[in-house]
């Protein structure tokens, strides 16, 4: 990629944003190895992984942009799209998808049409006895909370609660 | 542990100690909020007691639970406890009633409290508690109380041995991996340690990706330094320098505790330079992994570390070419705890236990349709039946145990008849399973076989790293086939492609995921053709629970005609007035399900 083209994008992003893109790869080093902990951080603060800021990742590191979408669609964590107040992860592990989590799932799904919460599908929190199992991660603080043995109707109360919380 | 040092544990020095489980498990049904009731009871009335936090003991199924111990009273755990019983539970046993609770501990007199001992319930005297003896009972945050009941006593005396020495005790062990394959763990150890190089890495794999399986998260949050110490003790044996402990972000506490537990451990000279006066030199990193299924596995949880994500070809193997091309021991969180138990307490401690080939405990994570979720730690070699019926209750209340799913994604499915069968690495291979990290899911008559095997091609599908052919479209053909199949639209000669696929998959793919993706469609091929069958020639799901072969009915005595589920339904096939029972026009519905999840009643179900 031209010089040109690098300042372009920069230019396109937030100076704050870029700043910060900038402080978390110099904390852990202009590597290759550090891809996925920058990731981890830049995520943390951005709460996804905006397009823009994967391509001044792949700019500074030095590593082709088609690796780095690769690598972070590649891993659960990392999600590519914005996100609500809230993300909802349904366990759809075995134990889970056994008991239900399908239903949970929907049953969020039609919950929270109408505010800002993300209802996705997860891999297994290791609670797979408490199944089916819902985390829930407030993308505001980054605080999770794990609510188990759920049936439709704790979910509905779920969203309700998590909901109520929300901003206008 | 010896009783003395269990005894002070549990008695702490008041008048009263309350034990709080506080781990992923515990958290989810409200440990926090009981801990926090705990707390304002001890304020309010004023009572000389302590909340002494500690992690899971395993019986999940508890959840959450305390235990209280009182001067001159007998240790009483409560099951199920709710913020607002906590009162109640504790003026009541300050006042020497112990009605409610679930257990005693242990007694201390003759007294009859007409509660039943710990030691006397199937879930409890069946196990053989060796790696997690600590488990719910130290605070896993405090390295004091760890070394209370001996740890690090391990590590001590492995450093006053050659690292020949140590591989030798390890050997006579007999210890295999708990992580999956089952391989001698000495040998690994001895093939890192004659490599000659500048530097060697152990790395301890707690990435425990299977789904159904959290023994890791419960031994590493519970009882971490546990591990810590096993780690270092390989490290000395092979010779390496530099460790990671390897994590996922979905497991955030356990990340937590193990990131804890080196902090101390290094405050107390157990890591770092010169450990313990001696001139070995070893220091450990957690690594949080950005979750994949894959990264389990050796080579590709290597490459992640690295900051790649695939797999690759073996041989050469980690031990000999591994993280940076250096030789590297990748070992699991339970073989760890093992290593650092056996140097604790002796090796006979452990070949007491197990099979002539496998020797020793396993903790098994029971979960799915059984009364008693939870994780077991039995002898290798116990059955199927004693672990899925005696420990775990069996089924619940009106239902049948139909299989059971051992080793996940890579497992199979053994059915009912063959619940006599020992878990042991051997038996599970010859009948289509494999031992895997020692899930067992329950599957009773309400599960379809069918439907559990597409759900594993669909969760391998997605793990599949696309590095080889026959794992990315192998896996991808048989996912289409068996979807074809659970929406009536299969075709009898599809059981033979299934087989002929399954086995040339196995043979073929690059890593152990494609290798063993198969296992689980083969697995129920050979046990529950007959579902198979019914589905394709009959178009039915004997199990009603694959969603195009069921039709949805409203139960007329349980409808209110609140009129939810019609205007949930997508194609207006819902029609009923208000505050009437509603009706399902069975020819319209495209059975989405979306009425039977969002009505508040019930009142809808499948036939
Ligand atoms: C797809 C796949 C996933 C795996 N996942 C894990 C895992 O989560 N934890 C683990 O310890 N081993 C896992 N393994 C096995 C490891 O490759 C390796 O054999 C093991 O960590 C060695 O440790 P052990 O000898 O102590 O069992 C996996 C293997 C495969 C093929
Ligand atoms: S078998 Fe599957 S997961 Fe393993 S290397 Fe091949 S494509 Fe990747
Ligand atoms: S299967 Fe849902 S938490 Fe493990």
């Amino acid at each position: 990629m031209s010089r040109v083209e690098i300042s372009k994008i920069e230019y396109a992003i937030e100076t704050d944003v870029l700043r910060l893109v900038e402080t978390i790869i110099s904390k852990h080093g202009c590597n290759r190895s550090k891809l996925i902990p920058i990731l981890q951080d830049i995520q943390n603060e951005l709460k996804y992984l905006p397009r823009k800021v994967l391509e001044v990742v792949s700019s500074k590191l030095g590593v082709p942009i088609s690796d780095i979408i690769s690598v972070a669609s590649f891993y659960h964590q990392f999600r590519l799209e914005p996100v609500g107040e809230y993300v909802f992860q349904v366990c759809f592990g075995t134990a889970c998808y056994l008991r239900g989590a399908s239903n949970v799932y929907e049953a969020l799904k039609l919950a929270t049409s109408k505010v800002s919460i993300t209802v996705e599908k997860a891999r297994c929190f290791g609670c797979c006895s408490l199944a089916p199992v819902v985390m829930v991660i407030s993308t505001r603080t980054g605080e999770k909370y794990i609510h188990g043995r759920l049936n439709t109707n704790d979910a509905r109360k779920i969203a309700l609660k998590y909901s109520a919380t929300i901003r206008k | 542990m010896s009783k003395y040092s269990l005894h002070e544990i549990i008695y702490g020095h008041h008048d009263l100690r309350v034990h709080v489980p506080i781990s992923s498990c515990t958290l989810a049904t409200g440990a926090q909020e009981v801990y926090r009731a705990i707390e304002d009871y001890i304020k309010r009335t004023g009572v000389s007691a302590e909340i002494h936090r500690v992690g899971c003991m395993g019986l999940c199924f508890l959840d959450p639970w305390i235990m209280i111990a009182g001067k001159n009273l007998p240790p009483a755990i409560y099951a199920n406890v709710k913020p607002l019983d906590v009162e109640k539970i504790l003026d009541r046993y300050l006042s020497e009633d112990l009605s409610g609770a679930y257990a005693l501990r242990f007694r201390i007199d003759d007294k009859d409290y007409g509660i039943p001992l710990l030691d006397d319930k199937p879930e409890w005297k069946y196990q053989v508690r060796f790696v997690s003896r600590n488990c719910g009972i130290i605070d896993p945050e405090s390295i004091d109380e760890y070394i209370r009941t001996g740890g690090y006593e391990g590590l001590r005396k492995a450093l006053k041995m050659k690292p020949e020495e140590v591989i030798e005790v390890v050997r006579k062990s007999g210890l295999r991996g708990r992580g999956g394959a089952g391989f001698p763990t000495w040998l690994k150890w001895k093939i890192t340690y004659e490599q000659k190089s500048d530097e060697k890495y152990v790395i301890c794999n707690g990435d425990e990706g299977d789904p159904g399986a959290f023994m890791n998260r419960l031994l590493a949050e519970s009882d971490p330094h546990r591990v810590v110490e096993g780690l270092i003790i390989a490290a000395y044996a092979v010779g390496a320098t530099k460790g990671y402990i390897f994590v996922r972000a979905e497991k955030p506490l356990m990340a937590d505790r193990l990131e804890k537990a080196v902090v101390e451990a290094r405050k107390k000279g157990f890591l770092g330079e010169k450990i313990l006066g001696t001139s070995f030199n070893f220091d450990i990193e957690v690594y949080r992994s950005a979750g994949a299924f894959v990264c389990g596995e050796e080579t590709a949880l290597i490459a992640a570390i690295e900051g790649r994500a695939r797999p690759r070809q073996r041989p050469p193997y980690p031990a000999v070419s591994g993280l940076w091309g250096k030789p590297t021991l990748v070992n699991n969180v339970e073989t760890l705890a093992h290593v650092a138990t056996i140097f604790q307490v002796g090796v006979e401690e452990f070949t007491k236990y197990g099979t002539e080939k496998s020797k020793g405990t396993k903790m098994f994570c029971v979960t799915g349709a059984v009364k008693r979720t939870g994780v077991y730690e039995v002898p290798v070699g116990t059955t199927i039946k004693k672990l899925v019926y005696e420990l775990a209750g069996g089924p619940i209340e009106g239902r049948k145990v139909k299989a059971v799913q051992v080793g996940g994604p890579s497992g199979g499915c053994i059915p009912f008849n063959l619940f006599d069968l020992e878990l042991d690495y051997e038996t599970l291979q010859a009948y289509g399973a494999i031992m895997g990290s020692g899930g067992l899911v329950v599957i009773d008559d309400s599960g379809c076989m069918v439907n559990v095997a597409k759900y594993f091609t669909d969760f391998t599908l997605a793990e599949s790293c696309g590095k080889c052919l026959p794992c990315r479209v192998g896996m991808k053909i048989m996912n289409d086939i068996l979807g074809r199949i659970v929406n009536g639209e299969g075709d009898v000669s599809d059981i033979e492609v299934l087989r002929d696929l399954g086995v040339s998959i196995i043979k073929t793919s690059l890593c152990g995921l494609g290798g063993s993706a198969p296992n689980p469609v083969l697995s129920t091929l050979r046990y529950f053709d007959n579902e198979y069958r019914e589905h394709i020639e009959n178009r039915k799901c004997p199990a009603k629970v694959c969603p195009k072969l069921v039709t949805y009915v409203i139960i007329n005595e349980k409808c209110r005609g609140c009129g939810v589920c019609a205007r949930q339904c997508p194609a207006n096939a819902i029609t009923g007035a208000a505050g009437k029972p509603h009706y399902i026009d069975s020819s319209k519905c495209v059975r989405c399900g979306a009425c039977l999840i969002s009505c508040p009643f019930g009142a809808i179900e499948k036939t």
